[in-house]
């Protein structure tokens, strides 16, 4: 029997429904169509998708216990390799890894294999999996983790489970890293999935200090030298919002994207007053950007009540870094894409506040060190769209702190620490690193790949430190 | 969580408390400040470190009930706890033995982060004068504080109820007036206060710092909220100060931007009024 050419849909909310809600816009597939799904699977011999998962899900594996309902096994298979598949189901962007590399997808579409990662996730999320505390040994070595994101949490878990002394130090009130004050709730529920996941670090026994900086609470050598951690592994992310440097920027009414999403995800400021922080949303939005970093702010003033929300990318549509999903879900919500176009200033009115965002139009010229093309202003084609609020998501860059403080570590031009790309190890002895703070901002899965392959370097350190 | 060990109020809406927060204790330097978040539905709000007690293991912090969440820190009584309570932040204040004259100028509440700086400076072996300056003489704080750390006081109010009448630019004046070597002045208080000491200082070629209090979110350098133009480049506050050359500073758009959220903020605070959290 010819497998059908196209994925099993995945269950959505209405999009003139999800505009105005929070709540999660993909519902996920139920038992009978994650079956289905895993029955187009070929189970090939030499499986292309695994060598596009930066982690390598054994995916033909897994799907084929889905395929025979044994979803415990279907999750234990993944667990091997990725310790937070329910958000990697949701936020990967499986266009560009696994499901670009499937064979399915030559022909028609390829197997949904981000669904059904997040059906086997899920499957076991909601049977509330015990955990068994891990023993430490009294003499057991201490490792602290400086950032509680996904290559942080990944690490920490690796270590706890190989019997290290876990601490995670995180600067804010919440653990998670972007995924609790980025991402937002209808595109990854924080209670559903992103706070069990940290409490099953917790309960293994990782120990998660929240409220703390470091760098400025303690240092790396401080760590080391006077709290008694044996190693130390950075993942302090990407958290230094990029502006763009034209006129009007700093009148009220521009935000960074990481500022609005936080008031958003992490202060819960879409429930004001009940919660104190404020937002200021507006009638007409402008999203600077194309990533889904942008996607997500755009997708978040439209459910903060903004009447039109614009995407203003200098690319075109080729070009656009978001996931491919978030796009389809942006423009099916109203959300207006204007493409090549590129701001050159904010106006204000005689108060402080937006008024409007002065954009010029752009052609694409030759390619650019990327390999896109690079896009070219054209003369005398500006224009004005009328806005009371722009919102930049051009990019972040690595937050200083840390890398300030600690001598001996070094960076690389752009503020990214230096690390090795198998190990994690830093120029700094006993210190690793992962995630956005070494590659820049990238992704979920390999941030979290950095964090495992740390923990492995890491063991094999403590090993020989215990020797010698 | 962050227990409250003494609560005072100095003067009307004027709040001290004490907490207990041991961590923060033994690293704060004079010039920084904390975030705090006073419950779970709480904005985080930033205050400056107005004292710290590594030993006893506390840090101070002196505030103004001014809207909803400094009024629903009020309403916490001594011996509870605050939710959250992050810091050292911020970039401390440059101290050396050879700063010669400082000047400290404190406004209203900007008297409390004064004074860890002052007492520094003074520690280090420089001349302090201390102008002091409120609206009327009862919401005066930290007088005698300020004076053991001082070689002088001066104190204005502004309807004259004590010391000089007039504003505390009107002291920075006698002093220049009457010959004092300035070296370095101090400002830290309302942002027009600021600027009208920065604009007294600049034709006098004297070196003005003034601490800046935008609006922040996470006082970790994530967010950009708390961003001021300085010169020809915008920095974040949070990370890149508080402190700044007061000759600098776009005073207009940090006073402008103070506004954004004023009618939220109204809000906010009746809802708090509401439910019975605030005086
Ligand atoms: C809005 C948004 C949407 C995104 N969408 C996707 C998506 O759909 N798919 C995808 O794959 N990727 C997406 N990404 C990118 C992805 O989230 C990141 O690549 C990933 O989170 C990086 O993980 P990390 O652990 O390196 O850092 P982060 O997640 O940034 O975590 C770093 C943590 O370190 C903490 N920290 C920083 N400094 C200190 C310090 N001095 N002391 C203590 N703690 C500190 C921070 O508070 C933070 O909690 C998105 C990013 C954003 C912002
Ligand atoms: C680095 C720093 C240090 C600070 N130190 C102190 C301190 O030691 N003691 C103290 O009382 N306050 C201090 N502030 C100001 C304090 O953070 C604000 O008063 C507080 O956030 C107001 O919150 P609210 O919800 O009570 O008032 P809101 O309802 O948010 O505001 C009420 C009124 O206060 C004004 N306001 C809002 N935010 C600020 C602000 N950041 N600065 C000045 N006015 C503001 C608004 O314009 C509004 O009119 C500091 C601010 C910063 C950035
Ligand atoms: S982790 Fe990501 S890339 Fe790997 S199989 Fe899952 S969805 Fe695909
Ligand atoms: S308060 Fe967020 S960057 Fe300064």
């Amino acid at each position: 029997m010819a497998a059908s050419m196209k994925k099993h849909p995945m269950p959505e909310q209405d999009p003139a429904v999800r505009a105005h809600n929070f709540e999660e816009v993909a519902l996920g597939y139920d038992e009978e169509t994650a079956v289905a799904e895993a029955g187009r699977c070929l189970n090939c011999k030499v499986p292309q998708c695994r060598k596009g998962c930066p982690v390598q899900v054994n995916i033909p594996a897994f799907i084929s216990k889905v395929k025979e309902r044994d979803f415990d096994g279907a999750i234990s298979i993944i667990k091997e390799s990725n310790s937070l598949p329910a958000v990697c189901g949701r936020v990967c962007p499986q266009e560009s890894q696994c499901e670009k590399h499937c064979v399915l997808g030559k022909k028609g579409e390829p197997v949904g294999i981000g669904r059904l990662e997040r059906f086997a996730a899920d499957w076991q999320m909601a049977k509330d999996e015990e955990i068994t505390p891990m023993h430490f040994a009294p003499d057991a070595q201490k490792v602290a983790v400086i950032g509680a994101g996904p290559a942080g949490l990944t690490c920490a878990g690796a270590l706890a489970r190989k019997g290290y002394r876990v601490t995670i130090f995180e600067a804010l009130h919440v653990a998670g890293g972007v995924l609790s004050y980025g991402i937002p709730e209808f595109r990854l529920p924080k209670d559903k999935v992103v706070r069990k996941e940290i409490a099953n670090l917790e309960k293994m026994g990782v120990k998660i200090e929240l409220d703390s900086v470091a760098g400025r609470l303690y240092t790396v050598d401080e760590l080391m030298q006077e709290e008694g951690f044996d190693a130390v592994f950075v993942g302090t992310g990407a958290g230094l919002p990029r502006f763009m440097g034209i006129p009007g920027e700093n009148l009220n009414g521009v935000y960074s994207a990481n500022e609005f999403l936080t008031r958003c995800n992490l202060m819960k400021a879409y429930q004001f007053p009940k919660y104190a922080t404020p937002i200021h949303v507006g009638k007409h939005v402008a999203v600077v950007g194309g990533g889904n970093v942008a996607m997500d702010a755009a997708r978040t003033a439209l459910r903060l009540g903004a009447e039109h929300v614009y995407i203003v990318y200098r690319r075109s549509m080729e070009e656009i870094p978001a996931r491919a999903e978030e796009v389809h879900h942006a423009k099916e919500e109203g959300i207006d894409f204007r493409l090549l176009n590129n701001p050159v200033e904010v106006i204000g009115d005689e108060k402080g506040w937006v008024k409007a965002l002065r954009c010029v139009r752009m052609a694409l010229g030759e390619p650019d060190a990327s390999g896109r093309r690079r896009p070219v202003p054209m003369e005398g084609s500006k224009f004005q769209l009328e806005v009371d609020t722009v919102i930049i998501a051009i990019g972040t860059g690595p937050n200083p702190i840390v890398a300030s403080t600690t001598p001996g570590m070094d960076t690389n031009k752009r503020g990214n620490i230096i690390a090795d790309e198998e190990t994690g190890a830093t120029t700094k002895e006993g210190v690793f690193a992962g995630g956005d703070i070494v590659t820049g901002a990238a992704t979920v899965i390999l941030a979290m790949g950095a964090g495992k392959k740390a923990a492995a370097a890491m063991d094999e350190y403590l090993k020989r430190k215990k020797e010698a | 969580m962050f227990r409250v060990l003494r609560k005072k109020e100095l003067s009307p809406g004027v709040f001290d408390y004490d907490v207990e927060a041991p961590r923060v204790a033994k690293k704060a330097l004079p010039g920084q400040f904390i975030v705090l978040r006073v419950n779970e539905e709480g904005e985080r709000i930033p205050l400056t470190i107005a004292d710290f007690a590594p030993e006893a293991g506390f840090v101070k912090i002196i505030f103004q009930v001014v809207g909803a969440s400094t009024a629903a820190l009020a309403a916490v009584a001594e011996g509870e706890s605050i939710l959250d309570f992050v810091g050292p932040l911020g970039q401390p204040s440059r101290i050396g033995s050879d700063m010669g004259t400082v000047v400290f100028i404190g406004g209203g509440i900007g008297v409390a982060p004064v004074y860890p700086i002052a007492r520094a400076v003074h520690e280090a072996g420089n001349k302090v004068i201390s102008i002091l300056g409120a609206k009327t003489k009862d919401i005066l704080i930290l007088e005698e504080e300020m004076r053991s750390v001082s070689d002088e006081v001066i104190v204005t109010t502004d309807d004259g109820s004590y010391g000089v009448k007039g504003f505390v630019t009107t002291a920075l004046q006698q002093l220049v007036e009457r010959g004092e070597k300035i070296h370095q002045v101090t400002a830290i208080g309302p942002g027009i206060m600021m600027k009208s000491v920065a604009d007294a200082t600049r034709p006098l070629g004297i070196k003005t710092i003034v601490s800046l209090n935008p609006i922040m979110v996470d006082g970790t350098g994530m967010c950009g909220g708390c961003r001021v133009q300085v010169g020809d480049e915008t920095k974040f506050a949070c990370v890149d100060g508080p402190e700044f050359d007061g000759h600098l500073v776009d005073f207009a758009g940090l006073m402008s931007r103070g506004r954004m959220y004023r009618e939220q903020e109204a809000e906010a605070k009746d809802h708090v009024c509401n439910i019975g959290l605030g005086r």
